[in-house]
């Protein structure tokens, strides 16, 4: 009896024993998910946030840049006031009364997590306060940097970054972004993204419960370090940007100035702008509020995302196209009757040349004409179609009705229409030259961004190819920009055709409407084009290059609703190309009329209508 | 005089060395394993610091070598001898602490001497056993003569009440672990097997529908009936079987009045959350949850000494004391917790082996009581902190931090080891 119960509890000893084992054993060895809890309450992942890359110009001037700041962080738990409180607080520049309410605030969210104390020292500010923080422990500086733009130009095209939003990180993938990062939201700091914001590491700590660091996890075995953005260097020469900037100041418009022999976008101006500097910091959202509600849209860019009628700078375009199909040639002569269509100037008949000189209407009339009825049907609706495919196949190589692919986010494609939307307007076989006449002035459906205009003048200049424009030459050390950047486009027309175009262009600057650009000391080629607009004055419009030989700069201004292209765009243009291509002004006297003229505060009035049309 | 000298040397050569050596395993890993729960990395502190727990352990653990080296000079008849008046003095004291006690996490059981405070029910469960053994081992006890039973059951629980009603259910509960030694010493196992059957429906009863488990009590009762052809003869079995099916019925549907007038709110709640931490996670769950990630995260072999982040950064509380166990479990793993645990069943089964080869049935007995005091205490202790048991706050012999305890199981574990030294000296 005896011996049997000291074997039952010899037995229960090891029953306990084996029980207490095999739930061990579960836990431990089997049950993995124990683990991952653990590691959920104690390790915390800390994002390291690279130095994001900087921006230069072509010639290695400071666009974009990085400031730090320094904020006062304090951990309530581990404060002690040593020192003086009221010097303290005289450094900052509050009160004692301030600093107590802001202690409170960051108490009441953790008393032994940091809190933000006082935001965004000066560097002055941060080397005084550093003095006395051996006698405040529980203060310290945490450095940060925040984007600066040292000249304060061309914010559109650099664009602004800040917080992404919750659509977004499901948009990029939660794996490069979290709620509260930043992220570059428009212009160059959105297209190169990717490049400038480095690779994050991450830094694995180790947590108490109560949230406070006890170090790096296995001594840092498993984090990974940032690796700093690359900078980038911009196409764009500050000198001229800020020119060009300068001569659209009160005006409402844009300048896209491009280096032809390579795309690289030279000057790149939507005027209204705004100063880059108010989308950084802590007013990021104030400003950006006023600038939203700004009525002249200061955040468009207009540049890229603006459309408009491209007007007589097309007659470039149709000129060519004929040409080429031999349509017309060089020496083809039409009268001006200004029967068909309203003209302007002095002249009675125009060749091929004094036809752009001129910005003859009528020429053009008939030269669209010849175009949509080249014959290759005999029924009059089905021809006007075929040959309307066949022109519009042509206009797209100018980097027409599509993309021009430049690095900006949102790039707008203007719009060339199919013959399938004539034919939903006007039925199959309904329409014809007289439907669309106003196309062979440049009128009608056509638009066309000032990026394309731009981009039109290049070819031009080049006498029949283009880059695609970009802003961006070259990436982190290495001086190169992506393969679709050096992609040379073709138009299929014969370089001669394009040296009569050359000539009447060098025509409208030496003595036809371009005049207001023309210089003694370099050869400039132009097409002037105003832009009708039923809701008031005309578009300004001009488009060219300089030197007429070897050209260096192509250049498309448009001035909104401010009249004629020969009155603005086309002596911006010739400020532009002097100041690129001389760095200097001739003409003191057009830089003052366009400095002077205030288009914001001084509307210009609508022409009386018998003088529309003038290109 | 030379007969005391000799039989001093005698004893102290005598002592049961696998005994002292597992002793002095596990409170040197009980050490290791305080440093490691308080060990803060980022300030790299020393095990000796005398301003940590792990240092101050280091004293009590001093003073407990000092201890037991008086406990086996003193002369071996002077605890049978004096068993009772052990006993008296200490149940004395219980009652000076519900006086003049102080109140420490809500249980009024300590008493403040200086800048030390002392908890005497540690101490009384030693008390307790030296008296059980007293009188069991008196001529013509017997357990099964009622009077004798009633009288231990009051030696029994005296002290144990006292110390209820100083709030310290966790120490009371430890005095019913003198039912082992009762049961081994020929007390009537149906009182046990009755006491388990009850806690196992009670569980149940926790676990799973109430209707549901009474339904099932009454089918196995009639399966129980129809396949046994020797209750099938005679009614009064069958009405007894179905009988202890009704009363069981009857303790499932009492539970919840049991839970809800019985036991105090946080009883109720230690209960729950065994039975589903995740229903108050951040609440009473926390400390079973906590305790059962830091030990789950130990994996096989362990986080590495001083390498485990639950306890050390606070996730698992009273860590260095009550929830030790996480320490060795996260550090150490499964290995680690299968040498602990074979440290600890080693040690009972050699308690058990060297009080069966007493002459003295008071020594017999007092070695009963001292295993099964520790049984209890590794049992509810180990078992609160891997989800088996509520969490009932008693401290892992030898492991916990504190000078109570430590004392206590070095007095409660000595003086048999004396007893045992000098069994020769004993006629039986």
């Amino acid at each position: 009896m005896k011996e049997n119960r000291v074997i039952i509890i010899q037995g229960i000893f090891l029953v306990i024993g084996l029980v207490f084992l095999i739930k061990l054993f579960i836990i431990q060895v089997i049950d993995k998910s124990y683990e991952e809890e653990a590691a959920q309450n104690a390790i915390q992942r800390v994002t390291e946030y690279p130095y994001r890359g900087i921006i230069k110009d072509r010639n290695g001037k400071l666009l974009v840049a990085n400031t730090g700041v320094y904020d006062l962080m304090v951990i309530p738990k581990k404060l002690k006031i040593n020192g003086n409180l009221e010097d303290f607080c005289h450094l900052l520049g509050i009160d004692t009364a301030d600093f107590r309410l802001r202690l409170k605030a960051a108490t009441k969210y953790s008393s032994v997590k940091p809190s933000l104390f006082f935001e965004q020292m000066s560097d002055i500010k941060f080397a005084r306060v550093q003095d006395l923080l051996s006698d405040f422990p529980g203060f310290y500086i945490q450095a940060r940097t925040v984007r600066n733009y040292p000249q304060s130009v061309a914010a559109n095209a650099l664009g602004y970054i800040g917080e992404i939003s919750k659509e977004k990180i499901n948009l990029v993938g939660k794996d490069n972004y979290k709620s509260g990062d930043y992220i570059g939201i428009s212009g160059i700091e959105s297209f190169y993204e990717k490049e400038l914001r480095g690779v994050r590491g991450v830094k694995y700590v180790m947590v108490n419960v109560r949230g406070e660091e006890k170090g790096r996890f296995k001594n840092g075995a498993y984090d990974t370090a940032s690796v700093p953005g690359k900078d980038v260097i911009a196409s764009i020469d500050l000198d001229l940007q800020q020119y060009a900037e300068k001569l659209m100041k009160n005006k409402i418009g844009s300048v896209v100035a491009i280096e032809p022999s390579t795309g690289e976008v030279l000057a790149f101006v939507s005027a209204p702008s705004y100063d880059p500097n108010l989308l950084t910091g802590e007013e990021f959202s104030m400003n950006y509020n006023k600038l939203v509600h700004d009525s002249l849209k200061p955040l468009f860019n207009r540049a890229l995302m603006a459309q408009y009628p491209p007007g007589s700078i097309f007659k470039t375009i149709n000129g060519l196209y004929a040409l080429q199909n031999d349509i017309i040639d060089t020496t083809t002569i039409f009268p001006c009757n200004r029967g068909i269509i309203a003209c302007h100037g002095k002249h009675s008949s125009a060749n091929f040349t004094t036809s752009i000189q001129f910005s003859c209407n009528p020429y053009y009339w008939n030269v669209f004409k010849k175009i949509i009825n080249q014959g290759k049907s005999s029924n009059y609706f089905k021809d006007a179609k075929i040959c309307y495919d066949h022109w519009r196949e042509h206009v797209v190589k100018f980097g027409l009705g599509g993309k021009t692919g430049i690095d900006l986010p949102n790039e707008k494609k203007g719009i060339l229409p199919s013959s399938n939307y004539y034919d939903k307007v006007y039925g199959a076989n309904r329409w014809a030259f007289t439907t669309i006449f106003s196309l062979g002035i440049g009128q009608g459906e056509l638009s066309i961004t000032p990026v394309q205009m731009a981009n039109v003048a290049c070819i031009l200049a080049n006498r029949g190819h283009y880059f695609a424009p970009h802003l961006v030459k070259g990436i982190g050390r290495k001086d190169s920009v992506a393969a679709s950047f050096t992609e040379k486009h073709t138009t299929g027309i014969m370089p001669e055709f394009y040296t009569a175009i050359v000539n009447g262009m060098e025509l409208v600057v030496r003595s036809g409407t371009g005049f207001l650009a023309r210089s003694k000391e370099f050869v400039g080629c132009g097409k002037t084009g105003t832009v009708e607009n039923p809701h008031g004055a005309d578009h300004s419009v001009f488009i060219g290059f300089a030197p007429k030989h070897n050209p260096t700069i192509a250049i498309a201004v448009v001035v909104e609703n401010s009249g004629f292209g020969a009155e603005w765009a086309a002596p911006i243009s010739g400020l532009l190309f002097a100041k690129y291509l001389n760095h200097k002004i001739e003409k003191d006297w057009v830089e003052n009329y366009i400095l002077k003229r205030d288009f914001i505060r001084d509307p210009a009035k609508p022409k009386p209508k018998e003088r529309h049309k003038r290109g | 005089m030379t007969l005391q000298n000799q039989n001093q040397r005698s004893a102290t050569s005598e002592v049961d060395l696998p005994t002292a050596a597992l002793y002095l395993v596990l409170v040197f890993l009980g050490w290791l394993n305080i440093f490691a729960a308080v060990y803060d990395p980022e300030l790299h502190p020393s095990i000796f610091d005398l301003g940590l727990n792990c240092g101050k352990q280091m004293l009590w653990i001093g003073t407990a070598i000092v201890l037991l080296l008086v406990i086996i000079l003193i002369d071996h008849k002077f605890f049978e001898t004096f068993a009772f008046v052990i006993y008296g003095a200490l149940c004395v004291i219980l009652i000076g602490v519900l006086i003049g006690g102080k109140v420490v996490a809500g249980s009024k059981s300590w008493i403040e001497i200086g800048s030390f405070a002392i908890q005497p029910s540690e101490f009384a469960k030693m008390a307790t056993a030296l008296a059980v053994a007293a009188y069991l081992s008196g001529q013509y006890v017997k357990l099964d003569n009622l009077k004798n039973l009633m009288t231990v059951y009051a030696i029994m629980f005296f002290p144990a009440l006292l110390i209820l009603a100083q709030n310290d259910t966790g120490s009371t509960l430890v005095f019913s672990s003198f039912f082992l030694v009762l049961f081994r010493e020929g007390m009537n196992p149906t009182i046990l097997v009755i006491g388990i059957v009850g806690v196992f429906l009670f569980i149940m009863a926790l676990i799973f529908d109430k209707i549901y488990l009474s339904i099932t009590y009454m089918v196995l009762s009639i399966f129980f009936i129809l396949y046994n052809r020797n209750v099938r003869r005679k009614i009064s079995s069958i009405l007894i079987v179905l009988g202890i099916a009704f009363i069981s019925s009857g303790i499932t549907f009492s539970v919840d009045f049991i839970i809800k007038n019985v036991l105090q709110d946080h009883q109720q709640k230690r209960i729950k959350a065994l039975i589903n931490p995740d229903a108050d996670p951040l609440g009473y769950g926390w400390n079973v949850t906590q305790s059962k990630i830091a030990i789950g995260s130990g994996g096989f072999l362990g986080k590495g000494f001083l390498e485990g982040t639950q306890t050390k950064f606070d996730f698992v509380p009273e860590q260095h004391t009550d929830f030790i166990f996480c320490t060795i479990g996260e550090e150490w793993g499964w290995l680690g917790s299968f040498i602990l645990i074979g440290l600890f069943i080693t040690l009972f089964l050699r308690i058990v082996y060297l009080t069966e080869r007493q002459r003295s049935k008071f020594a017999r007995i007092y070695g009963y009581c001292v295993a099964s005091i520790m049984l209890f205490h590794f049992t509810v202790n180990i078992g609160m902190t891997i989800g088996l048991f509520p969490v009932i706050g008693i401290p892992l012999p030898f492991f916990s931090y504190g000078g109570s305890s430590l004392w206590s199981f070095t007095i409660l574990l000595w003086i048999f080891l004396n007893l045992d030294a000098n069994r020769k000296q004993v006629l039986a």
